[in-house]
């Protein structure tokens, strides 16, 4: 292939709020320039994993590079960086960005601007990148182009009034949209000469080719045979291929230069050593300084994840071993509970990550799975000064040891229509926030600013605030920091024995309603048996809720039919089977769906 | 030579009362009610027209049956014959007596078979009565359900308990000296005093066994689907109509022998005993199950698969008679050919639901392996929370025991 001219080289990206039609631009973008027909077109090529399509979500970025022939007669070389849509991994949307020189806004042309698109608007914006609008969905009844350009140009302040109105699918406008790419995202800067200087934005784990380090280009080039390192962790390695992204595949080349984006190969074992934002250089000659921006990922939330077959113990550590080798922001340790067995104290960058986990493990792995309440990391301050990080309640020290202890608060932007302003204040309120500020962004909509504890909102916050607003909000956070808390420990008692794998941290103000609730709901949830169960709820030592569990006084079968047996048998088969999905905590047995009620203690 | 336990199954009744899930279907039309002086309607010989040639077909097809598959039990006498249903009283006596015959004709039917037909109240005459006695039935079981005309109505049963009464008296009268009257327990609007009252009724009548079963909800019933209209008795309520059906019986000389059933001495029904004891037993009829020699199968429900296969069995005699077909389509039979483990499993669970319980020596006889040996632990934990007792070899349900039957019997499954 004949060397790429910079200037020729387009990197960018699409940033939009959640449904606005992202991947469905993405798509008809890949469409357009010819690579694939549309019949070999699977909706939303860049969204590959099954699970993504599901949900309709990006979990992991996709990149794609394309051939362009736009009307200046020259032929352009498109890079499109697809980024994850969503807050559990915004640190990966960063580095997406810093790969890219551009983006393309798509804004919703009946719903306009929403949190999401303000807040990645934003965060493109701190990475320089140069912005233009198009304005999706025109062909929508509700569409209203012209509020939405004025919307975009007051809150965002940028041009908006030629934003291309496209309907990405229904194929309109596209055309437009790839001009606009060559007109208004600048080419790559650097030099092919400088030191390798390149930023790993994504890395995946092929069983035959080891990690594959997706990398933008910022300064010189690698070629297959180069040394590199990677400036953060410190790994090395012989690069053993190099190349760029087909539509659904990798295809190899002799060299990545300054402004390129693609891959390479170097037989590395785990993408630990590949860090998402981390810098490759050239070993024998390496850069002055990495690219900036590179932080280590850290777990937001925990939970205890246990084989709801304890004999499934040893497959729930090759599966999550083999998830490690692809996702690198989830973590794992072995723990072992009384309650529940051996199993695993996992964190994830959040509820939306745990749950794409849980999903993939259960759905990938064949592995059915009991999963505690997840909770967030709390610190624990010591009266001997010492600090703990604590990721299972089960760990808390004695209250005799404990000065203080501080909690994770995130600062959130919910923008809503003015209407439901007061129903979604009312609920940061209840769950603890704290309010800064409402902005109006138009006369019917709000930004409404409130900080709020982590945990209150890892649990169904989004799910509340969509049935508050009917639908209507959307929601954005990022940490903020930690800050003092009056935390306790509410312990569940059963039968009189505690059960650590139901044990959470709760606000001690919060703490009776929520052992109440708890309570009845476990009293739904466990069978009767020979005997009186008490379900206690406690603080501290202190019994705070009790629900009792009636001792079973009948369960016998009146009539056993005309020889047919067959149904007698399926019923005492039947309740054996139930036996063995029961986990036995001293003489009481617990259904595992029991683990998981925490969870659903809003539920009406 | 080995004993056969024959089943007759008649789907066909006035109506589906609220609460019923088995087989049967209706063939009376509403317009086909005559007077009947106590109830101001009969149902006697009164299937509407419209159904009369379905049922006479039907009919046929269990003759055809009984007679086509003779020849795979030659070796059998039988000891037990019982029509059930549905209402099979509501069968013209004609048919009966060609079913009967049927059997008889195919068959070694034992002089003293014990040969029992279910009947309800409002379906019989006198003639009727005296019919079956001539056709060979020895046994009535009568399905009164209880003596309270309010409960009656209330779960949909179409007679009232003077009609019953009348029935009672006439079939002792025309020379039927061995009756079972069906009670049921815990239906809707039920009291404990309301249901002794049944109890002192009915044991007054001194029928020779009762069968006294708790009301269950299934799900596929009317009732169920209607449940929040009625309300039934509470559990512990329940469970008091069970003990006292227990101990006022006991006090008319009346014993339990099985979770549900009391007899006076010398009554028990030798049919139902068959199932419990896993003796060999062969279902007739529509939906009908059987068990021989450790297989279980059950004709099937579908109308028209039943007919094909009662066609097909008019040309199984050659290639390997009826046994040979139900084998060839081993699923539409649900056929199960029953494992050693898996016959242990049934031995205790229908064993136990006797009050006799099971015994070790039979276990030994039949499966050449101790009980101890195989059951010991289990045996050994519920005797422990006081749901089992041994006696010698035997072992048998508490009192206790009986209320958590299900229980108790789902720790005798393998894993």
């Amino acid at each position: 292939m004949a060397a790429i001219d910079q200037s020729k080289i387009r990197n960018f990206c699409i940033v939009a709020h959640i449904d606005h039609g992202k991947s469905t631009l993405a798509d008809r973008i890949i469409e357009k320039t010819g690579l694939l027909t549309s019949r070999e077109m699977q909706a939303q090529v860049l969204d590959n994993m099954e699970l993504e399509r599901e949900r309709g979500i990006t979990i992991k970025a996709q990149t794609v590079r394309i051939v362009y022939n736009a009307k200046d007669g020259n032929e352009y070389i498109f890079n499109l960086i697809d980024t994850p849509g969503h807050v559990d991994f915004n640190y990966e949307v960063s580095r997406a960005l810093a790969a890219c020189d551009g983006a393309i806004l798509v804004v919703d042309a009946a719903q306009g601007i929403e949190a999401q698109t303000l807040a990645n608007v934003y965060l493109a914006l701190d990475h320089d990148l140069d912005v233009f609008p198009v304005i999706n969905k025109i062909d929508l009844p509700s569409a209203d182009p012209e509020r939405v350009k004025n919307e975009i140009e007051d809150v965002i302040g940028i041009e908006a009034q030629d934003a291309p109105l496209i309907s990405a699918k229904n194929g309109v406008g596209i055309d437009e949209v790839l001009e606009a790419v060559v007109k208004k995202i600048p080419a790559p800067g650097g030099s092919p000469d400088n030191p390798l200087q390149a930023l790993i934005f994504d890395s995946v784990y092929d069983s035959y080719k080891g990690v594959i380090v997706f990398c933008r280009i910022m300064e010189g080039r690698v070629s297959k045979g180069c040394e590199i390192k990677m400036m953060a962790t410190g790994a090395t390695a012989e690069v053993v291929e190099v190349g760029y992204f087909g539509p659904g595949q990798f295809i190899p080349c002799e060299e990545l230069a300054a402004g390129m984006v693609g891959y390479l190969t170097a037989s590395i074992k785990n993408v630990k050593d590949t860090a998402v934002g981390d810098t490759v250089t050239d070993l024998n000659r390496p850069c002055a300084a990495p690219l900036p921006g590179y932080k280590k990922v850290n777990s937001m939330v925990y939970c205890g994840m246990y084989p709801a077959d304890g004999a499934k113990y040893p497959d729930l550590r090759d599966a999550l071993e083999k998830l490690k080798l692809n996702d690198a922001s989830l973590n794992y340790e072995p723990e072992t509970s009384i309650a529940l067995g051996f199993g695993f104290r996992c964190g994830f960058l959040g509820l939306l990550h745990l749950e794409i986990i849980q999903e993939r493990l259960e759905r990938e792995y064949n592995l059915d799975l009991v999963t505690t309440a997840p909770g967030v990391i709390y610190r624990v301050h010591k009266t001997d000064g010492e600090m703990i990080e604590l990721t299972n309640p089960s760990n808390l020290p004695d209250l005799s040891q404990i000065a203080y202890m501080e909690e994770p608060i995130v600062s959130a932007e919910i923008m809503v229509t003015t209407e439901f302003i007061g129903p979604i204040m009312q609920l940061c309120q209840e769950r603890r926030g704290r309010y800064i500020s409402t902005e109006y962004i138009e006369a019917s909509r709000a930004l409404i600013k409130y900080e709020l504890p982590l945990n209150e909102i890892i649990y169904d916050f989004f799910d509340a605030l969509k049935s508050r607003s009917r639908g209507y909000a959307s929601f954005d956070y990022e940490m903020k920091g930690y800050e003092e808390s009056k935390l306790v420990k509410l312990d569940i008692l059963i039968n009189h024995e505690e059960v650590d794998a139901l044990s959470f941290i709760v606000h001690a103000d919060s703490a009776y309603e929520r052992g109440r609730k708890m309570c009845e709901k476990l009293k739904e949830e466990i069978p009767r048996h020979l005997f009186e169960i008490p379900i206690q709820a406690a603080v501290g030592g202190k019994i705070i809720a009790r629900e009792t569990v009636k001792a079973m006084r009948k369960d016998v079968l009146a009539k056993c039919y005309g020889g047919d047996i067959t149904r007698k048998k399926k019923l005492l088969e039947k309740q054996k089977e139930g036996k063995k999905r029961m986990r036995q905590i001293g003489s009481v047995e617990i259904p595992q769906s029991a683990f998981m009620s925490v969870l659903k203690l809003d539920d009406k | 030579m080995d004993e056969l336990s024959i089943y007759l199954h008649i789907p066909f009744c006035v109506r589906k009362c609220l609460y019923c899930d088995f087989l049967s279907f209706p063939v009376c039309g509403d317009g086909n009610t005559a007077e009947n002086k106590h109830t101001g309607k009969s149902y006697v010989n009164l299937i509407s027209p419209q159904k009369a040639a379905w049922v006479e077909s039907y009919v046929n097809l269990i003759r055809d049956e009984i007679i086509r598959t003779a020849p795979e039990y030659k070796k059998y006498r039988v000891i037990s014959v019982f029509v059930g249903g549905g209402t099979p009283s509501l069968l013209p006596t004609g048919a009966m007596r060609a079913i009967l015959d049927a059997v008889r004709s195919g068959y070694r039917l034992e002089e003293d078979a014990e040969i029992t037909l279910e009947m309800n109240p409002d379906t019989v005459t006198e003639e009727k009565l005296r019919e079956y006695i001539t056709c060979g039935i020895n046994r009535l079981s009568i399905g009164l359900q209880s003596a309270d005309d309010a409960e009656l109505a209330r779960i949909g049963r179409i007679h009232d308990y003077g009609t019953f009464a009348q029935a009672y008296e006439t079939a002792r009268r025309v020379g039927f000296a061995n009756i079972n009257i069906d009670l049921m327990a815990a239906l809707p609007g039920q009291t404990i005093a309301a249901y002794g009252r049944t109890l002192r009724r009915v044991a007054a009548l001194a029928p020779e066994h009762i069968s006294a079963y708790s009301l269950t909800l299934e799900e596929s019933t009317p009732l169920y689907e209607r449940r929040r209209e009625f309300s039934f008795p509470p559990e512990e309520e329940e469970r008091e109509m069970y003990a006292l059906t227990g101990t006022y019986l006991a006090s008319c000389g009346y014993h339990r022998y099985e979770i549900s059933n009391y007899a006076r001495d010398g009554f028990e029904c030798r049919h139902n005993k068959v199932y419990w004891r896993r003796g060999n037993y062969v279902g007739f009829g529509l939906g009908a199950s059987s068990m021989t020699e450790n297989v279980r199968w059950k004709n099937p429900t579908d109308g028209e698969r039943y007919r094909n296969y009662v066609d097909a069995l008019a040309r199984a005699a050659e290639a390997g008679g009826s046994a040979g077909l139900r084998e060839k389509n081993a699923e539409e039979f649900a056929l199960q050919r029953l494992s050693v483990p898996e016959q242990m499993e049934e031995f205790m669970f229908l064993g136990l639901r006797m009050m006799r319980g099971v015994s070790g020596r039979t276990f030994r006889r039949v499966f050449g392996a101790d009980m101890e040996e195989t059951y010991g632990a289990v045996i050994g934990k519920l005797c422990g929370q006081g749901l089992l007792e041994r006696d010698g070899e035997r072992v048998r349900l508490t009192e206790r025991g009986i209320d958590l039957s299900n229980y108790v019997m789902a720790q005798f499954l393998f894993d």
